[in-house]
């Protein structure tokens, strides 16, 4: 091959160049080459291509149904614990481990009520993260916000840092658990979007299950990443608000008709 | 001196004695509870001296997998520890395994470890119906409790060692 004109060969040293940049990234870095690549092939654990969320329709929410909460407290062993001995009631009522409560919110003027579950909200930026000092509180690649109870010290501060008061913490003994949902003394706790579910690859949650099972269908699970799913559908076309929006939490729960 | 060889042929034979009692006794029972589920199968997870050795450390590496990244139905789980190595009640339950004596107490009780899962985790297996529960037989495969039956050998076999040795140079 000859040139006519002086010009190199523009192919060859682009050739030459990508060769030299490829061979050199192999060599320098092969550990952060390794982690892209694992990255995208990774089938096994979670992966922030999704992220799970709720939207809940609290026209649908009716009053005097406490389903979503009995099916919580069923599936993640809340029933199991037990009221201390001598306890008030109210006390217990402020104590007791609670994931999902029912918050009935009223318009002064009108007198109109609405209700709600209310739950971990599953915050993009969780403040509850951000407070912690040992690192327990932490968000899963799949957007789930969740205490590693193995880190835990049960110092509370989470609690202080959460607006929508989602966090309980286990002040005595437990005598019994389940498998999927550990407890103990000395730990914070709270939804984790029925994480063992998900793990498993079922893609629904104790409360939706219980709401639909009544039908109310008033709380809609899904992956808020994915276009096709029911959730991003129903979030594109109604109207929903995140509670304490002007926070920029950008929450993961989300309600219509508030 | 017939005095002082007397004392020390007593002394002797006390010691002697004590040896083999104390030998007898440590060989005379496994920790693996008979009509456990583990007492009915040929080995744990990993052989009975790595076990003894390191399921701690399989414990702890694969609980911040699951808890952190999510990834299920790993090797190395509590839950199974529970299923396997729990003893039945007799009343059709499972008694706790942690409880006084029972598989997890007897050797971190006489080592004196005091054992933190168990105040979240849960104690007995899942599946509460103890006659559904694949149960043995006989007395045989005790290989992997913390002590050895008796007549077997004490030593690791070379396949043990080969591995306990990969397991150390890795460290």
């Amino acid at each position: 091959m000859s040139n006519k004109d002086d010009r190199p060969d523009m192919k060859r040293r682009e050739f030459i160049g990508k060769t030299v940049l490829a061979a050199g990234a192999a060599s320098v870095a092969p550990g952060v080459l390794l982690t892209v690549a694992k990255a995208g092939g990774e089938s096994r654990g979670v992966s922030s291509d999704v992220r799970y969320g709720l939207l809940i329709d609290t026209n649908k929410c009716a009053d005097d149904c406490t389903a979503c909460v009995d099916a919580c407290n069923r599936e993640n062993g809340i029933d199991l614990v037990e009221r201390p001995k001598g306890q008030s009631d109210d006390d217990w009522n402020a104590q007791r481990p609670q994931w999902i409560r029912k918050v009935q919110l009223k318009d002064k003027q009108t007198g109109e009520i609405t209700n709600l579950p209310m739950m971990c909200q599953h915050c993009e930026f969780p403040p509850c993260v951000d407070v912690c000092p040992t690192g327990a509180s932490f968000k899963r690649a799949d957007g789930i916000v969740m205490v590693d109870r193995h880190t835990c010290i049960g110092c509370r501060y989470c609690m202080m840092a959460c607006p929508y008061k989602a966090r309980s913490f286990i002040h005595q003994n437990v005598a019994q658990q389940l498998v999927n949902a550990p407890r103990g003394k000395g730990c914070v706790e709270s939804c984790n979007l029925c994480v063992h579910r998900i793990d498993a690859g079922d893609m629904t949650t104790a409360c939706q299950e219980a709401c639909e099972k009544d039908g109310h269908q008033a709380i809609v699970f899904g992956d808020l990443k994915d276009p096709d799913s029911k959730l991003a559908k129903l979030l594109k076309t109604k109207s929903s608000r995140q509670i304490r929006a002007d926070l920029e939490l950008n929450t993961g729960v989300r309600y219509t008709n508030v | 001196m017939p005095r002082s060889t007397g004392i020390k042929r007593f002394a002797g034979m006390l010691m002697a004695g004590l040896f083999a009692t104390l030998a007898t006794s440590a060989q005379s029972d496994s920790v693996v509870t008979p009509g456990s589920k583990a007492a009915g199968m040929d080995t744990c997870v990993a052989p009975t001296a790595e076990m003894r050795r390191y399921h701690m450390e399989y414990l702890k590496h694969d609980r911040v997998e699951t808890v952190r990244q999510g990834v299920r139905g790993l090797k190395n789980s509590l839950a199974d520890c529970v299923d396997c190595h729990a003893a039945k009640d007799g009343n059709g339950g499972y008694l706790s395994i942690n409880a006084d004596g029972q598989f997890c107490d007897r050797c971190h009780n006489y080592m004196a470890v005091t054992l933190a899962c168990f105040q979240c985790h849960r104690k007995t297996p899942a599946d509460q119906d103890a006659s559904s529960a694949k149960t043995s037989t006989g007395n045989q495969g005790h290989a992997f409790g913390l002590l050895l039956d008796r007549g077997e050998s004490a030593a690791l076999t070379a396949e043990e060692r080969a591995q306990f040795q990969a397991l150390v140079r890795e460290e």
